[in-house]
């Protein structure tokens, strides 16, 4: 399969492939139950049912906690989603589930709750990649809804499980991994970060919150990975041109409470939040950008919980604004895990004419974004 | 809940291995198990659709869908739980729960090999190893393997047969539960637990030490006459889900 051109997708002859499928998509990757309903690009249902909560006195996403949730969660969610999109499940073209990448436990309630829906009513199964259904979620944009993504279009992807830059030759054939984080996610760096200074859970909002009353040039914290000899230069690019690292951030943040905590002083959270959040919005910006311009992408998409972060939307607006970057945001609700960027990818794959997966499928926790649907 | 009086019956537990049976009135039509416990997730939806094809029925000629609730190992208890809430939803039939212990200790009673369609033990060679059906008003233990070196156990009390027509049952007593092997009463054992720590349990035969809890047992209860053994469709984890609140987290009192 080649790259998608502007025409709609071919089809093979004597092959019909509905133009605007219709898909159920399920989401159990993290701590979010979601399920989405879409018609091609349509948005019908986007119902979603989190465990936040119950994770909150832990500081972090407890995976047997978000694996119970997703199981209580799957039927009500189910229900919602077919009365608010106003159809039956006889009716779908397809049916897609979030295979990997996750939490191992969390995925395989909504794999296996996805195979029972296909098998008892007799649709095809589609299993497909998070990473790349959190792109599949730029078609679905009410303001201007599209049928293909542009021509070198990029993605940058930052939740609490995962951070990546993309690059997307085709949603449905090729997409390309050009960065990650090698350690940390960086809503997981939020997380950890709002732990010490002891602001509650999650941490993206907390810190956005303390931030907003301090000082971000309090600390200079570091900017990981951005060393010469890591980052090399455009014609001989360093291993780690193009990847983030938050352990050593985390570090710092650490350090500097302890400092004041052991001189007896009061620890300026304000300042150290504000601090930390530029950090990593000015690491994730900068790279994500440099990136895209050295990759000739000219549209970059915005994904994952952390892309609420006003900072991280502001930074990132100016930087692609300064790199002739067209940049697209989605509502946050398209943003954080759900079940609609599934099916919004599920119907590409369907329309593309990609082969459904077999009910053997298994859950894969650490699946490679060039696994597209598996 | 009332149990279930005729009809046919999809039932599945995934609470240790996995199994997938389809009955009539209590008479397997088709089954399918595995003793593996880590691949539940890819095989067990594609089993249920084979057994249903070899049973020559499909969903909306069930009666309903048995599942077993465990007490198990969590991820896989779950792909089984989650396979027939969606299969049921889509199917509107109903769903229930069964306590996959009941299983062993209906075996245990009966002493019906799962899978043996004539529910007659002398017809099985594997017989001879077995301990014989536990007597009216004897009371046993099923155990099944909780890892971390615990079992899930449950305490039941043999009952005879209401009649011609009926079967032996097995009443609960106690439980399910778990502990360590040590802590467990005094009773003659079956189920891979026994199988685990003979040191500690007394198993009623070799054969019986190495039973899994098994889909058919779980559809013949259901369709059992008498007092209900259906239950809520969720799992019985028995144990909380471990996670500790980390030292970090700590409200600070320092003002900001
Ligand atoms: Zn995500």
């Amino acid at each position: 399969m080649t790259a998608l051109s502007t025409l709609p997708t071919p089809r093979k002859s004597g092959q019909s492939l509905p133009q605007a499928p219709l898909v159920l998509g399920i989401e159990t990757s993290c701590d979010e139950t979601g399920i989405g309903i879409v018609r091609g690009t349509e948005l019908l249902a986007n119902t979603v049912s989190s465990s936040m909560e119950e994770h909150a006195r832990f500081g972090g996403v407890i995976p047997e906690i978000a694996a119970r949730a997703h199981l209580e969660a799957f039927v009500p969610t189910l229900r919602q989603a077919l009365d608010t999109a106003g159809i039956q499940l006889k009716d779908v073209d397809a049916i897609a589930v979030t295979a990997g990448p996750g939490l191992a436990g969390a995925l395989m309630v909504g794999l296996s709750a996805a195979k029972g829906l296909a098998l008892a009513a007799g649709k095809p199964l589609y299993g497909v990649n998070h990473l790349v259904a959190h792109v599949g979620v730029g078609l679905l944009e009410s303001s201007s809804p599209m049928t293909e993504l542009p021509e070198n279009t990029g993605a940058l992807l930052v939740s609490g499980g995962h951070t990546e830059i993309l690059r997307v030759v085709s949603l449905t054939s090729q997409v390309q991994l050009l960065g990650s984080t090698i350690d940390d996610a960086a809503g997981e760096a939020f997380d950890k970060t709002a732990r010490l200074l002891g602001l509650g859970y999650p941490g993206g909002p907390a810190i956005a919150a303390a931030a907003a009353h301090g000082d971000p040039t309090a600390f200079r914290f570091p900017r990981g990975l951005t060393m010469p000899k890591f980052e090399g230069s455009a014609q001989a690019p360093g291993k780690h041109r193009h990847n983030w690292s938050f352990s050593g951030l985390k570090t710092a943040v650490a350090r500097a409470v302890e400092q004041f905590e052991s001189a007896g002083l009061e620890v300026p959270v304000h300042d150290i939040a504000a601090s930390f959040q530029e950090a990593v919005v000015d690491v994730l910006t900068s790279k994500a950008v440099r990136a895209a311009r050295e990759h000739g992408i000219h549209t970059l998409l915005l994904g994952g919980g952390v892309a609420a972060n006003q900072r991280l939307r502001e930074l990132l607006t100016e930087r692609c604004a300064a790199a002739e970057i067209e940049l697209r945001i989605p509502p946050v609700s398209l943003c954080t895990d759900n079940g609609a960027m599934v099916a919004a990818l599920g119907a590409q794959l369907v329309a593309a004419g990609v082969e459904p997966s077999g009910m053997e499928i298994p859950a894969d926790s650490s699946q490679p974004v060039q696994r597209i649907s598996v | 809940m009332k149990n279930y009086h005729g009809g046919v019956i999809l039932a599945i537990d995934s609470s240790a291995g996995a199994s997938v049976a389809v009955l009539d009135q209590g008479r397997v039509l088709a089954q399918w198990r595995t003793s593996e416990t880590t691949d539940h997730a890819e095989v067990l939806a594609a089993a249920v659709a084979e057994t249903m094809r070899q049973a020559g029925v499909d969903g909306g000629g069930l009666g309903g869908v048995v599942v077993g609730v465990g007490p198990g190992p969590f991820t896989g208890l779950r792909v089984g739980l989650a396979l027939a809430h969606a299969l049921a939803e889509v199917w509107q039939v109903p769903l229930h729960g069964l306590c996959s212990l009941d299983s062993l200790a209906h075996r245990a009673v009966t002493q019906s090999p799962a899978g043996d369609p004539a529910g007659d033990s002398a017809s099985d060679p594997a017989g001879d190893h077995l301990g014989g059906p536990v007597e009216a008003g004897v009371e046993f233990l099923a155990v099944s393997d909780a890892r971390r070196r615990e079992v899930y156990w449950a305490r039941y009390r043999s009952r005879a047969a209401a009649g011609p027509d009926h079967a032996a049952s097995a009443e609960l007593v106690d439980g399910p539960h778990v502990s360590a092997a040590s802590e467990l009463p005094d009773l003659p054992a079956v189920g891979i637990g026994a199988g685990l720590y003979p040191e500690a349990l007394k198993a009623r035969s070799a054969m019986e030490a190495s039973w899994l809890p098994d889909a058919v047992e779980l559809g013949q209860i259901a369709q059992t006459p008498g007092p209900a053994r259906l239950r809520e469709p969720l799992p019985l984890y028995l144990r909380e889900s471990d996670a500790k609140v980390p030292a970090q987290v700590r409200p600070r009192t320092a003002a900001s």
